[in-house]
């Protein structure tokens, strides 16, 4: 999915100006784009799609075409200081991996996904069925998403790895949700360092 | 629309200041062909130079007037619309000293001695090369090329080119190519070296005189080279297990499967047209080709100096000659550097050979990313 572009701007506010950035799974390059336009910062984007990578590779960024699930081999420790994984964790079959890989290599880690407990989709399922909605828009037989989670499951997730959260809040029509974000956001973000 | 560049004619540039060689040696006066396409610009700023791979030359694209099969190497990639375009990039094939189409090399006349050069002729590395190479650049009036391209042995010329010449090259777009060559690949070349030496006809190098041509030892150099630019799946997908006539001959010398007839085949036709002696310098090159060694084997350390250049890297998942875990290594050494480094790995069925076929996403990429060079070099675009 593509993340929408106010969610982006609000994600960005939370890079620093000037940042070296890693976008893993940074999709057509349109984040760090704008991160690279607005807010003065260099880095890469990685990504696996062809179609993606061509993308990205038109807007001007530096796209490294690298598949995840191989982890970040690619880079030292601590040598960006922030790492994007946008919309992403939820595709990868070795979440909790990733989610140490980003916190190596980064300085600071921004990570966003559905949040599964958003009030629609536990209705969805308390009537029985699968939610289908905007952060989620596929039926449960085709997601790309391997991995669902919530918002209150990241945080225990963040805890066992021993990270340190700096920042969370809900993501609900490009607005931020800062209050019960787990019921009222279909989007959760974290902004966490190494702890 | 897209169209070829057309008829071309080779071009030749003298040099009569000797070129000092990494061995020590030097090459006395010397000669270049080259090619161009398209229109140098009023800024000079968006000439391209292509490195041609182990047995092409400076003929990248177009035809000549003389031979309407003769079409470039590379006519796919360069020319009017296509992904390295000729209507916006000055574009330079060149013809590297030790070749044999038509710059300097072992057939031609050793001023030592008044005969032909053959195996005497200097050994040059890849760094020679483009020493060569630059000389010619900075005859031509540019002081700045927009790109090195080049893919293969053209690839590590581009390495090379960002590491010597930094000041020299804003973007660096290196194909199928590797940081060095593996102890599999310097076995292949070996072999090959071996096919050509050990052949009746080779004499020393020096078969000129004897009216011969080693060419029993270039087809097996030729048979060998070939199967390692394919990859497995595409050999099996063109000629499986078939065999040429419809039954078995139960002989060992005669030719039963495809597979065979194409490899002779090939054999043939490249000992008709190549340079044993050539074929001996070139490999060679790629044996030493290995820039972090002056730097204790520290890649990273190596690219140091290229850390201003912009990157374009392109490797195809089926290559095992030049894997894409090898283009890996480039671009970890340009991040530990901070370098602007892209980096497609193309998911090819070819092999090596792929980077000089058609491959929509492939060619996709490049035209993207020569579009980015485009803006970047010519004046009032943005950067």
């Amino acid at each position: 999915m593509t993340t929408p572009l106010k969610n982006l701007e609000v994600i960005a506010r939370l890079v620093p100006q000037g940042a070296r950035v890693l976008d893993l799974g940074c999709g057509s390059g349109e984040l760090l784009a704008y991160l690279m336009r607005e807010r003065g910062c260099v880095g890469y984007g990685i990504e696996l799609d062809d179609a993606n990578v061509l993308a990205s590779t038109q807007r001007g960024i530096n796209v490294i075409q690298l598949n995840l699930e191989e982890g970040l081999k690619l880079f030292d420790d601590h040598s960006f200081d922030v790492v994007l994984q946008l919309e992403t964790l939820q595709h990868l079959r070795n979440a909790e991996k990733m989610l140490r890989e980003t916190a190596r290599v980064g300085r600071i880690g921004i990570v966003s996904f559905p949040n599964f407990a958003h009030w629609p989709n536990r209705v969805s399922v308390l009537r029985g069925r699968m939610p289908v909605t905007k952060a989620l828009p596929y039926e449960w037989y085709d997601t790309p998403n391997i991995r669902v989670g919530t918002y209150a499951d990241f945080e225990v997730l963040a805890r066992k790895n021993g990270l340190q959260i700096l920042d969370s809040f809900g993501l609900q029509d490009g607005e931020m949700v800062r209050t019960l974000p787990n019921l009222l956001a279909s989007v959760a973000v974290f902004k966490f360092e190494r702890g | 629309m897209t169209s070829s560049v057309g008829v071309v004619t080779p071009q030749r540039m003298r040099f009569d200041q000797p070129l000092p060689l990494q061995s020590g040696a030097q090459l006395p006066a010397y000669e270049l062909v080259y090619e161009t396409y398209g229109t140098l610009n009023a800024q000079r700023s968006n000439a391209v130079l292509v490195c041609h791979a182990l047995n092409a030359s400076h003929h990248v694209a177009g035809l000549h007037a003389d031979d309407p099969k003769s079409l470039g190497w590379w006519d796919n990639m360069v020319g009017p619309g296509k992904p390295v375009d000729t209507d916006r990039f000055f574009v330079i094939g060149v013809n590297n000293p030790g070749s044999c189409f038509g710059s300097t090399g072992p057939m031609h006349t050793n001023p030592a001695t008044g005969r032909p050069w053959g195996a005497d002729f200097p050994v040059c590395t890849v760094e020679d090369w483009v020493d060569a190479q630059a000389r010619l650049i900075e005859a031509l009036g540019i002081r700045q090329l927009a790109a090195v391209l080049g893919g293969s042995l053209g690839g590590m010329q581009a390495q090379a080119w960002a590491l010597r010449y930094p000041e020299r090259l804003r973007h660096c777009v290196a194909v199928a190519t590797a940081p060095n060559l593996s102890a599999q690949n310097i076995a292949f070349n070996e072999v090959a070296r071996r096919a050509i030496v050990t052949d009746p006809d080779f004499h020393g190098g020096h078969f000129y005189a004897h009216g011969v041509v080693p060419k029993r030892g270039l087809r097996v150099a030729r048979m060998i080279g070939h199967i390692t630019y394919l990859s497995d799946d595409s050999m099996e997908a063109k000629f499986g297990r078939e065999l040429r006539d419809a039954e078995l001959h139960f002989s060992t010398q005669d030719i039963e499967f495809q597979i065979e007839s194409y490899l002779r085949y090939q054999g043939d036709k490249f000992s008709e047209y190549f340079d044993a002696n050539t074929y001996l310098l070139i490999t060679r090159a790629l044996d030493y080709f290995d820039p972090a060694r002056a730097h204790g084997g520290d890649l990273a350390r190596a690219y140091a100096a290229a850390k201003a250049i912009r990157f374009l890297l392109v490797s195809f998942t089926t290559d095992w000659r030049f894997s894409p875990a090898r283009s890996r290594e480039i671009v970890k050494a340009l991040v530990d550097n901070r370098a602007d480094v892209s980096y497609a790995e193309i998911d090819a069925p070819h092999g090596h050979d792929a980077f000089l076929l058609e491959d929509p996403r492939y060619l996709a990429v490049m035209r993207a990313y020569f579009e980015r060079i485009a803006a970047d070099v010519t004046p009032g675009a943005r950067a």
